[in-house]
This record gives C-alpha cells, structure tokens and sequence, in this order.
C-alpha cells in the first residue's frame, strides 16, 4: 500500500494552481483534503503524474455568508462548515448532513471543493448541495465559471468540470424561512456512507428531495409521491445492500425526512 | 510467618503500562530502530485458484534499488511445505502451505515471490515488474457443497473434506430414539476475522560478529517460534533470538505458527547477512493473515415434555481454507463446548474440516466456542418455543447444578484434557443476569412500546468457556542487587492483556509491595528459555501460580535471611509494606531491599550512602559461604502445570431495538455475568470483557468476509469489512461472580475469551424476540438491516 511514483507541487496562489493545472495536463491530479486521494493512490487504483496539492491556497479558505445562501471556498474543512453558526442558521441541512460524514478527524482534513468534486454518489453534501439548488464556481484557462448543482453531477465520481478546470466555491443557497429540511440516512456504522440517504426540504405544497447512494449521481425528485421516488432512483447492488432493498429504503428514509422536514417548516424549528 | 494475602490481588490498580503506552512511548516492531535495513514486499496471488504458468522476476530484479527476488526456486530446502503442527488420525489428508507458493496458487493473497529492496515503494514497484501468467482453476468457495460436490482444491487429495471425526458420551442414539420432543436445526456462522490494530510485521537483524541472528515479531509465541526457527535456519538457541515487544493486539492470528513470512524474512537476514523488515499493510492482513469463525452446525435436542434436555446431536463443517497447519484445534473447541452450562447426559458430535481456496482459519479469541454456542443457544430457544416453555425456565431446568462439581462430559476433549466442568454456580448467574436485565417486567414492557411502534426484544444466552490449557508456564522472580527493584521473568508475550500489571499484583501479593515495585519482563527467549505462549486464555492460570510459587520461594528465602538479620525468630516475621518486621514490633523491620543487599556480598554501599544502614542489622548469612546453594540473591523459580483445564461460565442478555422499516438494529442494553475464579484485577478483567462483548458484537451484526464465485475477496478494506466502532459496540454491564478453581492454588480461571462467545447467540435471540409479531427466526450470524428486512419480508406475518 505504497503509492507508485508522481511528482508533487504545491502552489501558494490559485492563479498559479490553475497554470500548473494546463501545464500539468489531465494526467496530474488535484490533491485536496487527501481522504479520498491518498487511500486510492496507496492502492495504485490511481496513478496521477503530478499532484498539485491546493493546501497552501489560503484564499480558497472561507465560509461567506449572506442573505441569500453561504458561500464556501473549496479548500474550507467540512469541519469548518458544519461549525459555522451563520451556516447552520442559513441551511440548517448541512450540519445535520454533515455530522454523517465519517467521523470528526476525517472532516477536519477533507474539504467541502474535495468531496463536490469527488462527486461520490453516496456523499451527503452533493445532494445537500442539489436538494438546496446550489452552484459551485470554477477556474480554468479560460476564467471562470459558474455550474449549477443540476448540471454538476454527471455520473459517479463524474463532475462537468473540464479537466483544466479547478472547484473553486460551492454555494448552498440559504432555506426559505417558510420552508422546513431533514436529512436522514442508514448506514451501518456511525460515520459510515450511507446505503441510502434522503434530504428532504418543504415549503407549503412545494417538496423537493435529493437521495444519496441511490443512482449514479444525486437523484433530485420534487414530488411527495414515492411512487415517483421509485421511478427515479436507479439504485444498484454491493455487498451491503441490494439494488431491491435500496428502493425499500428510498420509500421508508423519504417517506422520513420529508415528514421531519413538514413538522419543522410548520414547527418553525430547524 | 504471615503476608497481608489477597491485599493486591482483587485490586483494580492502575496499569503499570499506562503511562508507556497511552503516551505513545511504546515500542512495536515497526520502532524497532534498523535505518539500514532492507524492505520486503510480496508479489500475492491475485486469484484464488491457478496454476502458475509463466513466473518471471528477471524484470524486477533489474530494477535499482532492488537486492533480490526470490521465488520457491529460489529457497531449495525452506521450499517445503511448513510444518503440521497437530497430526492426528482424524485428520488423514493434511495439506501445508509452502512459503512462495510452488506451481500451483490456492488462495487469494498467497505469497508467489518475494522482492527485497532498499525501501517499501521500491519494492512495490518491482512486485509490480514480476511477470506472472496464471490458468484459472475452478475455485471452491461453498464449503458445504465442497464436502461431496464440484472441483477439488488439492488435486492431489481424494476429496475436499480434510478432517472428518466424532465425539460421542452416553448414548445419545437411545436418548433420541426414547425422546418425548425433539428438535433439529441448521445454524451458520460466517468467516471472519479480528483485525488487531498493529498488523504483523517482522524485522530480522544478523550480527555479523557473532554470527547470532535476533528477530523481532508480533508473534503471542516467542519461544515456538524460537524452536521453529531454530529447526529450519540450523542455528542453536544462543545464536538465534526472538523477540516480541509491545504488540498491539493479537487475538490467537499471531499465535499462528509459522506463518511464511516468520519464516522467510529471517532466512533473507540469514543469507543477504543485513537487517530485513516486512511490515504486513492492511491489504495484505485482510488477504494473507488466517480468518475465523466460518462453521454450519446442524443441531439436535432430545428433551422430556416437561422440558430435560437428554441428548444433543451435532454434525457441523467447518471452512478450512486452503491449508491445515494447526490441526483440528478449532473444531475440537467448538465440539468440547458444545453442551455449553447444561446437563445434557448423551452427547455426539461430528466435526468436518472442509478446504476452500480461501486463506486458512486458525484459533482466534473464542475459537469456536462462539459457533457451538449460537447453535447451542438457538435450539435450547427453540425447543422453548416448541414446548410452549419460557426460555430462562427451560435453562433453569437443565444447568448444572452447584453440587454437580466436578461434572465430566466422558468422551468430549478441551485442549487434550477431558471435558470436566471443576467449579462454579450457573444457577446463580442466570438468576442474576435475569434479575440485570429485567426478565420479568420485560414483556409488559414490550407490550406496551409495541403499542406505540417500537419493536424492543430480548435475548439471553448461558456459556462456559475451557481456559487455562497447559502443558506449563514459568517464571522466574528476583530482588535486583542494588535498587532492590523486583524482577519476573516469564517465557510468555503481551499484546494488551496487562500482564505488567497482573503479573506484579500476583508478585507484589507474596513480597509485601505495591505492583508497580514489580518489573515483568516478556517476550524475550534470551531471558526465558521454557513456555508455549499467550492464547487460549491460558497466561494468567498458568503463569500466575508460577510466579506466586517463584515468589514464595523469595519469600521464604527473605524471611530467613530477616530472622538472622533481626536476630528473631522466623515464625514471628511478617511481611508487608515493602519490608519484613517482627510481629507487634513494627520498628524492628528489614526492607526486601536491604535483605538483597545484605545477601549479596559485592556490596556498593560506598556508592550509595542510603544502603549503607544495612551494615546497622546482624549478618543475613549464619556462615560465610552461600547456604543451600541459594548464591548471592534472592530468587526463586517454579514452573506450573495444569492437571485439567479450568471452566470459567457466565450469562449474557440484551435488549435490542428493531426498526422494522430499514432492518437496522440497536442494543438498548447489554449485560454480562461473568464468573473466572478469583479475579486479579477486575478492572482488567472487566477490559477483557469489554473487548471480547465487542468482538462478538461484530460477529453479530457487522464482520464478514465477503467472496464471490471466483474465490475474490470483495471486501478486503476497511471501507466494507465493518468492525464496529465505539458507536455500535453498547454500554456493557457486568456482573462479577468469583467461584475459585479448585485446580490451582491461586483459584484462578481464564477471563481472555469468555466475552466473545454469547453475542451472537444472544442478539439473534433479541432479533427473534423483537420481531416475533411477524414469526421471524433468526439462524445465521451476522445479520445485518437488508437480512433482517428479508427475514420479516419471508416471515408469516411478513409484507410489513
Ligand atoms: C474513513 C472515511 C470515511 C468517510 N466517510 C464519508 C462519508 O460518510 N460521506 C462522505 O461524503 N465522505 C466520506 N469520506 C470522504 C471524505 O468526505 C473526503 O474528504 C471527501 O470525499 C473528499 O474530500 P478531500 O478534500 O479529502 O478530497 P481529496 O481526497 O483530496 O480529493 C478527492 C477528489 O476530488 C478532486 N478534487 C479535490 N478538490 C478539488 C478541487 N478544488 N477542484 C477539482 N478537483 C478537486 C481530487 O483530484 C480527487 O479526485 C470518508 C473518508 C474516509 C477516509
């Protein structure tokens, strides 16, 4: 468990991150909070040329809140965010999605840009970010660009971004203070990716839920009928759980957190 | 002459090794400083079954950095199979596995070559150099079905059943032919393993000058190792050390002998004449360190109406893997605990050991005992159930009875002793883990969250566990010549159970001290030459009573050398506080200290003048010379055999909590009776207990070992194989009872174990429990949410 030989950069300025970046071609990698990276390079399942590791970016570094949502630089600790005060008051979904994320010391290292861009199906802020309808900024050659949470996630561990392109923020739009949101998941051990997971928000007559580790990427339904959850999803099977035994639990953890979610908005609670 | 006895013993004293390993001062294998060693890395079966056609290192052994690759073509006498350790008839077609495997690959993780270089990435890289051309064989996975059915793993063996024996008492085929009720039922426990967080590693170093070879492993058995080493490499015992310092956990895997790489690691020092080290990483700890668990027990109970137990029939296979080095102890475990804490009169059980190309199972903490249990335990519940009987009744009915002692099980074998439970109160222990859990109010409890849609259940289980397995421990036990410190010297090895701790306290106990006045000293054949090692919960009962006779003979010896310093009489001395006094005069006191000094006549009271008051009291010695042969110390040394096994017994209960909607499951409570004999520290013993609770928990709901149909292990990470963290292992209760041993003068039995071997049983019994509005029956451990959703989905009262 070795890692097989890469070069390895780290640039103090994003500028000169996204040089290395066309320089470096598609064969180098971004290295981030290393919690997905490194265990893939230490079991030569990815053998990058280069990696341009980001931590020296400190302006990627900010948790940005306004009126409308916060804004979070791709190199902020998913630590950072799930304490920021101004976060959980403006998107109470994300301190309760991630407090599902593995486990403290984990969060302290991986970045909320590491886990976007990993783009894991499984991972709960990808669909904390699509069930809030948010975006992500990005950097590359050609300045930069704005993607939207639908059209980020293309396939498991697929994002849009070009290959010379750089996460740069991730914004989650804030919740509408009419509107009540959960996030509810199995896993098998505390801390564990889910074998399914549901966010749910609800304002009124409108709901909206985004289920993880139920298709190859965040799958967003608006609708309260899980009838429709099920044509959605497009669960598949691993050791832990069955593709069948997944849609029983898109339609229990939905059914769940959209509840929870109903009983907060008229609640006026979190 | 009298001590302050069991003063020490049957304290909770801090850890002697808290302070060293809770700051990370420890020193594992892996710390062991060799900056100039050389790195191995092993090129490992990617398949479970093939034959090796092309196997070229020319590549790597190009490779810079690279000192040399070796295959078995390489190894000319250590090619041969390593050594079956436990021939017997029972077991007629043996198969060992060769260090670097030779033509033909059986498992998944095999070593095939071996590559040695200046650092570990290096190494990486030229394994991946190696060329290897394999012919896919058919792999067998099944082991059930492999006992008459589908391809062969040894091609060269009439059938795939390696082992095939049974034991029978009574006579259990009159028992069944005369029973009022009978029950049968097939129960499975999967393979598994215990994941110690420090892998295996060993680091083998050649002193050029002597010519004396010292090698560093995470072995529970230094000085078999030692022997091992010692027929394979042709150096004699003075040329050839094996050490095994602070090792993090080992669980019976690193009581395994030998491993290849105990072997080849050292023969690379031996050869390339340098310091070589392999560190084992995670992968290859899943892939190429021994499994457990995997057996499939059809049971049988014979019993009365009014619900006595008078037969039981077992006929269980065990999955082998690809090799057999360790012999029939795991199905002979599994079979001597079969009856578990009942007094069931006609016994007959069979055991089969099936191979697999799979990576072999070897002992490990419970070492079938949890298996036998889980059957055991769920046919006792369901023979309840088919009585229309309550389950705790039904036990109470058939456990052995206090006045029962010693009850012997003629015909069953635990560790070459026969089965003869020696103490204990099982009646005792269930009412008290009854009365624990709540037994009684329990079903109104239930009743009435039911109402409100929670689905509590409750599970119960009764064991016994065989410990303390000779042939014999030793020790030896002596004052240091100047500090007065006390020294124990032992031939055993410590992966976490707290001998420095247990061990003084049994010292300290006879010489008047506190245990951190004791230093014990382990894991090194250079210090102790005699023992087998740490496992089977054997280290405390045999080791203990060595080192309490040592200590009595340095007891002995101080007491005498006091009265002639006293100038008193030696039946008026006591020991106590460090120092030996007369009776009733406090004043008139010698410490062990100054006794050792006063022995010894190279004295260095000059360079330390707070000695020099030993020159105050009358001579130690009544002549010049030394008297009896004792020399200038105080010292003892004893060793202690066994002459049966101990049985330590308890009960386990828990309440769980299912959610019918997901399947997930939740312990609510969890409470252990546990009864080893005389405790040495509680506090330890309950440490044990926790880790063993946790182990079980795994095996319960979380561990296994996942194949597919090609022998590939799907789950080799730490990212599927699930050991449960702190947040799924539950707040445990325990309750302590202390029936001595009768076996050993100290009464102790063995604690190392005993938590292990209920859980299963005890939480599929609480699954049952919980969903027994649906008619769920739960036979296979571990569950996990998506077969609990499937059971209530099949259940009668199912499509919930
Ligand atoms: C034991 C354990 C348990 C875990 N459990 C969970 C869990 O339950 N849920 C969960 O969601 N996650 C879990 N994770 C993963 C964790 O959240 C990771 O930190 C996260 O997925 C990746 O973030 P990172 O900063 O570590 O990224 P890295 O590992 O450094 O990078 C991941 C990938 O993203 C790319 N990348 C990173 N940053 C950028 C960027 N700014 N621009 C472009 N590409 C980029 C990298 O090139 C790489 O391909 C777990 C990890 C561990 C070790």
């Amino acid at each position: 468990m070795k890692p097989p030989p890469f070069d390895y950069h780290a640039p103090a300025t994003l500028d000169e991150a996204v040089r290395l970046r066309t320089e470096l071609g598609p064969e180098a990698s971004i290295l981030a909070g290393g919690q997905s990276l490194i265990p893939l390079l230490n079991l030569r399942f990815a053998r990058p040329s280069a990696l341009i590791d980001l931590r020296r970016v400190r302006e990627l570094v900010y948790v940005r809140a306004g009126q409308d949502g916060v804004a979070v630089g791709a190199m902020t600790s998913q630590r950072e965010l799930e304490r920021s005060v101004d976060a959980a008051r403006l998107c109470p979904l994300l301190r309760e999605a991630q407090r599902c994320v593995a486990h403290p010391v984990i969060r302290n290292r991986g970045t909320v840009g590491g886990t976007i861009a990993h783009a894991d199906p499984a991972a709960e802020l990808p669909a904390a970010l699509r069930v809030l309808a948010g975006h992500v900024t990005v950097r590359g050659p050609r300045g930069e660009r704005r993607i939207d949470a639908d059209e980020l996630f293309q396939f498991h561990f697929t994002t849009s971004l070009e290959p010379d392109e750089i996460l740069t923020e991730v914004f989650f739009p804030a919740l509408r203070p009419d509107a009540g949101s959960a996030y509810l998941e199995l896993s098998r051990r505390h801390g564990d990716y889910p074998l399914a997971g549901a966010a749910a928000i609800a304002a009124g007559d409108h709901v909206r839920l985004c289920f993880a580790a139920l298709g190859p990427t965040p799958v967003l339904v608006e609708s309260d009928d899980p009838a429709d959850w099920d044509a959605a999803i497009e669960p598949a099977g691993d050791i832990h759980a069955s593709a069948g035994y997944r849609r029983e639990l898109a339609a229990v953890l939905g059914g769940r957190a959209l509840a929870l979610a109903r009983e907060r908005a008229t609640g006026g609670a979190a | 002459m009298t001590g302050a006895a069991g003063r020490v013993i049957g304290r909770s004293v801090a850890r002697n090794e808290d302070e060293r390993l809770l700051r990370g001062r420890g020193m594992y294998v892996d710390d062991v400083r060799a900056p100039d060693a050389l790195h191995v890395a092993f090129l490992r079966s990617p398949v479970a079954h093939a034959r090796i056609r092309v196997l070229d290192v020319s590549a790597a052994r190009a490779h810079p950095g690279v000192t040399a690759v070796w295959t078995h073509a390489d190894l000319g006498e250590h090619a041969e199979p390593l050594p079956l350790l436990f021939p017997h008839e029972h077991l007629p077609h043996p198969k060992t596995q060769q260090p670097l495997a030779v033509d033909e690959v059986d498992f998944v993780g095999q070593p095939i070559a071996m590559v040695i270089a200046e650092n570990r990435y290096t190494a990486e890289d030229a394994v991946e150099l190696i060329e290897l051309d394999l012919e896919d064989l058919p792999a067998v996975v099944d082991y059930e079905a492999a006992v008459d059915q589908g391809p062969l793993v040894h091609a060269d063996l009439p059938t795939n059943v390696a082992a095939d024996g049974t034991w029978t008492v009574g006579d259990p085929d009159r028992a069944f032919a005369e029973a009022e009720i009978v029950v049968r039922h097939r129960f499975v426990c999967e393979r598994s393993s215990s994941m110690p967080m420090e892998p295996r590693a060993v680091l083998a170093r050649l002193d050029p000058g002597t010519g004396s070879l010292t090698v560093w492993d995470t072995t529970q058995c230094v000085l078999p190792v030692r022997s091992a080493l010692v027929a394979k490499l042709g150096l004699p015992e003075d040329l050839l050390h094996v050490i095994a310092p602070d090792v993090g956990g080992g669980f019976g895997l690193k009581g395994y002998l030998l491993y290849p790489e105990e072997l080849l690691v050292p023969l690379a020092a031996l050869r390339l004449r340098a310091a070589v080290r392999w560190n084992e990483d995670r992968r290859e700890h899943f892939l190429a360190s021994n499994h457990q668990r995997g057996q499939a027990h059809t049971i049988e109970l014979a019993a009365t109406r009014d619900g006595v137990i008078t037969g039981l029939r077992d006929d269980f296979v065990q999955d082998q893997g690809a090799f057999i080095a360790y012999g029939l102890i795991t199905p002979w475990i599994a079979a001597s605990h079969v009856a578990g804490s009942y007094r069931i009169p006609n016994v007959s059980v069979r055991y089969r050991c099936v191979y697999t190309n799979k990576v072999s199972v070897s002992p490990m903490r419970g070492v079938g005992r949890p298996q036998s249990s889980f059957a055991l335990e769920r046919a006792v519940d369901l023979l309840a159930h088919e009585l229309g009987l309550d389950r705790a009744e039904l036990r109470r009915r058939n456990l052995v009875q206090p006045e029962d002692f010693p009850y012997a099980r003629e015909g069953l074998f635990f560790a070459g002793y026969p089965v003869v439970l020696d103490s204990g109160d099982y009646p005792k222990a269930l009412e008290l883990a009854l009365d624990a859990i709540g037994y009684d109010g329990f079903a109104a409890e239930q009743a009435l969250e039911r109402e409100r849609g929670r689905y509590l259940g409750l599970g119960l289980a009764c064991y016994v566990e065989g410990t303390g397995e000779g042939p014999y421990e030793g020790a030896r036990v002596y004052v240091q010549p100047t500090s007065g410190k006390v020294q124990v010297t032992t031939g055993l090895t410590t992966q976490g159970q707290s001998h420095a701790t247990t061990f003084a306290q049994i010292a300290a106990d006879v010489l008047g001290l506190e245990p951190d006045q004791v230093q014990i000293e382990e894991g090194n054949t250079a210090a102790f030459g005699f023992g087998a090692g740490t496992f089977g919960s054997r280290a405390i009962v045999n080791c203990a009573n060595a080192i309490s006779l040592a200590a009595l003979e340095v007891r002995d010896k101080a007491l005498r050398y006091a009265a002639n310093m006293l100038e008193a009489a030696a039946e008026d001395l006591e020991v106590g506080g460090g120092m030996i006094h007369v009776r009733g005069v406090p004043e008139r006191s010698v410490s062990l200290r100054e006794i050792a000094i006063a022995v010894n006549p190279i004295r260095y009271t000059t360079l330390d003048p707070s000695t020099a008051g030993v020159e105050r009291f009358a001579p130690a010695r009544t002549w010049s010379g030394f008297e009896r042969g004792d020399g200038p110390l105080l010292e003892g040394s004893a060793f202690w055999a066994p002459s049966s096994t101990t049985w330590s017994n308890g009960v386990h209960a828990a309440i769980v909590e299912v959610d019918p909607g997901t399947g997930d499951v939740r312990y609510l409570r969890y409470v252990v009776v546990h009864d080893c004999g005389v405790m040495v520290n509680p506090a330890i013993v309950n440490g044990q207990i926790h880790g063993g609770v946790a182990q079980g928990v795994a095996n319960s709901f979380f561990e296994r070992m996942v194949y597919d149909e090609t022998g590939q292990h799907r789950n080799a990470s730490f990212l599927d194989f699930l050991m449960p963290y702190a947040t799924e292992v539950p707040s445990i209760e325990i309750h302590h009872l202390e029936t001595p041993s009768p076996l050993n003068p100290l009464g102790i039995k063995g604690a190392g174990e005993g938590g292990s071997i209920s859980p299963p049983a005890v939480t599929a019994a609480a699954i049952e429990d919980a969903l027994a509005p649906f008619g769920v029956h739960v036979d296979e451990a571990p569950l996990d949410p998506q077969r609990v959703r499937a059971l209530i989905a099949a259940a009668p009262g199912g499509a919930a």
